[in-house]
């Protein structure tokens, strides 16, 4: 079943459509010059926010679990590149329960593309490249406030680390989306496990209890994000007994998680055919 | 007394989303874990108690805080500014009511119902999970209600001020998004706003009306200081109450008169 | 050519009933009952319904939208859901009560948009927008963004979008509804140009019985599910039995009243200086029935009324209803 558009192929036909209608979104977003400004200017400073968050806890503690503050700040600083590049992506299905709602799904199902793709490129916010930008820019400060001592596989995985975590933030949005196909009335569920995920992703994961760790960190991938790539760039043992360079296992965490999501989402668009909600 | 009709329907209202409340407060009560964590971790890290919470200080701040979302409706959808570009606005303004009051009136039932479910559900799960705090003075019930009301109000007049630029702003998103962030950082909810330099803090907790809707209730349930701070602060948010209601009043007036003027 | 054919097509939902403070029941309830229906290549075809006969379940299970609980469904040799993105290439819809344009872009921009999508060679893509330009009318607001047209003008641009691929099926869902006149009639007019070059299908459903008496050469009436009638508007009236109306001015009241075979009296009016007769079944010609009255009264003016559509699908409802109580 191509319909799924997840996983499915990518056929050239999708690559040549993908342009344009992200070009006509610009368009379409610049004509409100002024919102444009202040979109642009909101997502920046959401995401210079977190960072300031971190400054904040550590002006009044000197270390968390353990970790100094530059451990810190390279957590937060990769789980919101990750963040930053899933919601940029995919942050645009968050709104499937609306388009449910509204029938626009139907629409969307009757046009020769991927749902999932069409739906992600809906609202293509250029907005939210800003926060992008920022992020991989804070990313640098931190990496360099960090001192690492980067090897050629180090500086790999500062790249890989991101794109894997954009990955399993992704899969999240898409996974949390999925739920609308059942439960239209799911309200903001969904925000728990993204929103909610960046805000658990960006500090040491021993600050955890046990449960809500193990169904987070290891349950949806969400250590690997940022947590063990960072203690990987940094060489740090895991409090938590984990071994050495589990960091590097990232990409494979963030494979599982993605094929798991694509399995709902297919379910969910099944599902919707075959109930119509 | 028609004014109760009001809060009875904004009651009923919400009191028929039962599933969309469900799904707030599981949220809720995430982000009850994740910030509670974070922060029972920094008190961790400086002997148990941090810019002048303990631990189960901390953990009923962030607890009673995710219930005081849906009580004050923090991140409620721009349903006035939709009606305003739309038009269909005029249908309120020909009732023979102010329509400040009239919504006024009906978010305070609103609240209500969420006081029953969103604020009671994060805390019984909070209990559940962590050690949170008992006001030790009976006082602190009564000036908690109070604030809470006050509360209400306060973040009322805020989204109904966001709402009213629709009345002047083709697209009100810009107001949109500085109100979430205000809310979010100058309100206490990403961290409390003591863990800011004091004069800072100070500063923000006077000059700003975003405190008086999360920080300031919270201090007040957790006995942050004594009984007479307590009412110091909640004569602070009675002060921006009454000055939200003002602007409110005025800026609808001015919203209705350039709608008269210029046909929407 | 078949273009659409469906085999005992049936549609299932599961309907949550309260029962009880707690309790749900789930209530199996067939929205599509095992419909029948083979539609060659140039039909225009009427699909119409009381509201919940199950119009747009069908149209939905046709269009790729819905999967059918059973049945086979064929539309241009495709299996609609499986093989939705090689159909939805050879298919048009437009939803009346939906727009499938850009809100916030220029039709112009929507247009160049759908040319990619669907993959449309640019000279057929620009073919087909200088004719539906021309015949819709579209020039003088094609740089508006969509969200200032007005609902007639939004169609127009609807019915292009719909078209520019150059589809072999054309699926409507209520174009027509919330238009004024003008509208009603331009849009009216574009499809049945569309119908008599002959080579797209078109299904439309509809509420507005004109657009039937305009457009459709075949009707298809659906009822809870079930086709209750497949055949021509005459068949139609035949079958409801929708009589024609001759409605005379007299001089003078009747003195003695007409019997004719086939003929009743419907209404008399005006002191019995305005009468009408119903003609049913053909054993008296209109023509005959003037005769016959110009003997007996002198008349100052006659009219024959056509049976209007509106009066048997009206019947058809109503009997529905009256049946529909009980069940």
């Amino acid at each position: 079943m191509a319909s799924g558009g997840w996983c499915s192929r990518v056929d050239s036909r999708w690559l040549t459509a993908y342009g344009p209608l992200v070009r006509a979104q610009v368009r379409s977003q610049a004509q409100y010059r002024a919102s444009f400004v202040i979109d642009v200017a909101g997502s920046v400073l959401f995401g210079v926010l977190d960072v300031v968050a971190v400054f904040v806890l550590f002006r009044v503690s000197k270390t968390l679990a353990g970790f100094t503050f530059a451990d810190v700040f390279l957590m937060t600083a990769l789980a919101n590149c990750a963040f930053a590049i899933a919601d940029l992506l995919v942050g645009n299905v968050e709104r499937l329960r609306v388009y449910v709602r509204s029938g626009l799904l139907d629409a969307v199902l009757v046009r020769p593309l991927g749902v999932l793709t069409q739906l992600a490129v809906m609202d293509v916010a250029a907005r939210r490249v800003g926060r992008v930008v920022v992020a991989v820019g804070v990313l640098i400060v931190a990496a360099v406030n960090a001192g690492l001592a980067l090897t050629a596989a180090r500086l790999v995985l500062l790249v890989v680390a991101p794109a894997a975590g954009a990955v399993i933030f992704s899969a999240v949005f898409v996974g949390t989306a999925s739920v609308a196909f059942w439960w239209i009335e799911s309200g903001e569920l969904g925000n728990a496990l993204t929103y909610g995920g960046h805000d658990f992703t960006a500090y040491p994961m021993p600050i955890y209890g046990t449960v809500f760790r193990r169904l987070l960190a290891y349950g949806l991938g969400f250590a690997f994000v940022a947590y063990y790539p960072a203690l990987a760039l940094l060489d740090r043992r895991d409090p938590l007994g984990a071994p050495a360079g589990l960091g590097y296992a990232s990409p494979l965490v963030a494979a599982l998680v993605a094929a798991a999501a694509g399995l709902c989402w297919r379910r969910g668009v099944r599902h919707y055919r075959s109930t119509g909600s | 007394m028609r004014y109760l009709v009001y809060a009875v329907a904004g009651f009923r209202r919400y009191a028929t989303y039962r599933q969309a409340t469900l799904a707030a407060v599981f949220t809720n009560c995430v982000f009850g874990f994740l910030r509670s964590a974070l922060l029972l971790a920094v008190a961790g890290a400086s002997a148990g108690a941090v810019a002048g919470y303990d631990e189960q200080q901390l953990a009923t701040f962030v607890w009673v805080g995710q219930g005081l979302i849906g009580v004050v409706s923090l991140w409620s959808p721009p349903e006035l500014a939709d009606r305003i570009r739309s038009g269909d606005v005029v249908a309120d303004l020909l009732r023979p009511i102010d329509l400040v009051w009239q919504l006024l009136a009906m978010d305070l039932g609103r609240a209500t119902f969420a006081l029953m479910t969103r604020l009671v559900g994060p805390i019984v799960v909070g209990a559940l999970a962590f050690d949170l705090f008992a006001p030790r003075r009976f006082s602190t019930y009564p000036l908690f209600a109070c604030s809470l009301l006050l509360a209400t109000v306060i973040c009322f007049g805020c989204r109904y001020l966001v709402n009213a630029a629709a009345y002047w702003l083709l697209d009100a998103r810009g107001p949109q998004i500085a109100w979430t962030l205000c809310n979010g950082v100058l309100g206490g909810l990403y961290f409390p706003l003591w863990f800011l330099p004091s004069g800072a803090a100070l500063l923000i907790v006077v000059a700003t009306p975003f405190p008086s809707i999360i920080q300031l209730p919270l201090d007040i349930l957790v006995e942050r200081g004594s009984p007479e701070q307590q009412v110091v602060l909640l004569s602070v948010q009675a002060v921006w109450a009454i000055v939200m209601l003002a602007v409110c009043r005025e800026v609808q007036r001015r919203g209705e008169r350039r709608l008269v003027l210029q046909g929407g | 050519m078949t273009v659409i054919e469906a085999r005992a097509l049936r549609k299932e939902f599961v309907v949550r009933v309260k029962a009880g403070v707690l309790r749900r029941e789930s209530r199996v309830i067939a929205a599509v009952d095992g419909i029948d229906l083979t539609v060659s290549r140039g039909d225009m075809l009427g699909y119409i319904g009381p509201n919940g006969a199950g119009k747009s379940t069908t149209l939905k299970m046709l269009t790729g939208v819905l999967y059918p609980s059973s049945g086979v469904v064929r539309v241009c040799g495709f299996e609609p859901v499986p093989q939705r993105q090689a159909l939805a290439r050879r298919i048009g819809v437009v939803f009346g009560h939906r727009s499938q344009l850009w809100w916030d872009l220029p039709l112009r921009d929507s247009f160049a948009l759908l040319r990619h999508i669907y993959a449309v060679p640019a000279a057929d893509h620009a073919a087909r927008l200088s004719r539906c330009r021309k015949l819709l009318d579209l020039d003088p607001f094609l740089d508006t963004p969509v969200r200032q047209l007005s609902l007639g003008q939004r169609m127009r641009g609807e019915l292009t979008a719909a078209l520019l691929h150059g589809p072999e099926v054309l699926f409507l869902d209520e174009p027509t509804i919330g238009l004024d006149l003008v509208s009603k009639q331009a849009v009216r007019s574009f499809l049945a140009g569309i119908g008599d070059a002959g080579d797209t299908t078109l299904v439309l459903t509809t509420h507005d019985l004109a657009d039937i008496e305009r457009l459709c050469r075949r009707l298809v009436v659906i009822d809870r599910g079930r086709i209750v009638h497949d055949g021509s508007l005459d068949e139609l009236h035949a079958r409801y039995g929708s009589r024609r109306r001759v409605v005379v001015d007299l001089d003078a009241p009747l003195v003695t009243p007409l019997a004719l075979p086939d003929v009743s009296v419907e209404s008399i009016e005006a002191d019995g200086r305005r009468i009408t007769y119903a003609l049913e079944g053909g054993r008296t010609t209109a023509g005959e029935l003037v005769r016959r009255l110009a003997e007996l009264a002198s008349i100052r003016d006659i009219s024959v009324l056509e049976p209007a559509i509106e009066d048997v699908v009206a019947r058809l409802y109503a009997d529905r209803d009256r049946h529909g109580a009980g069940a």
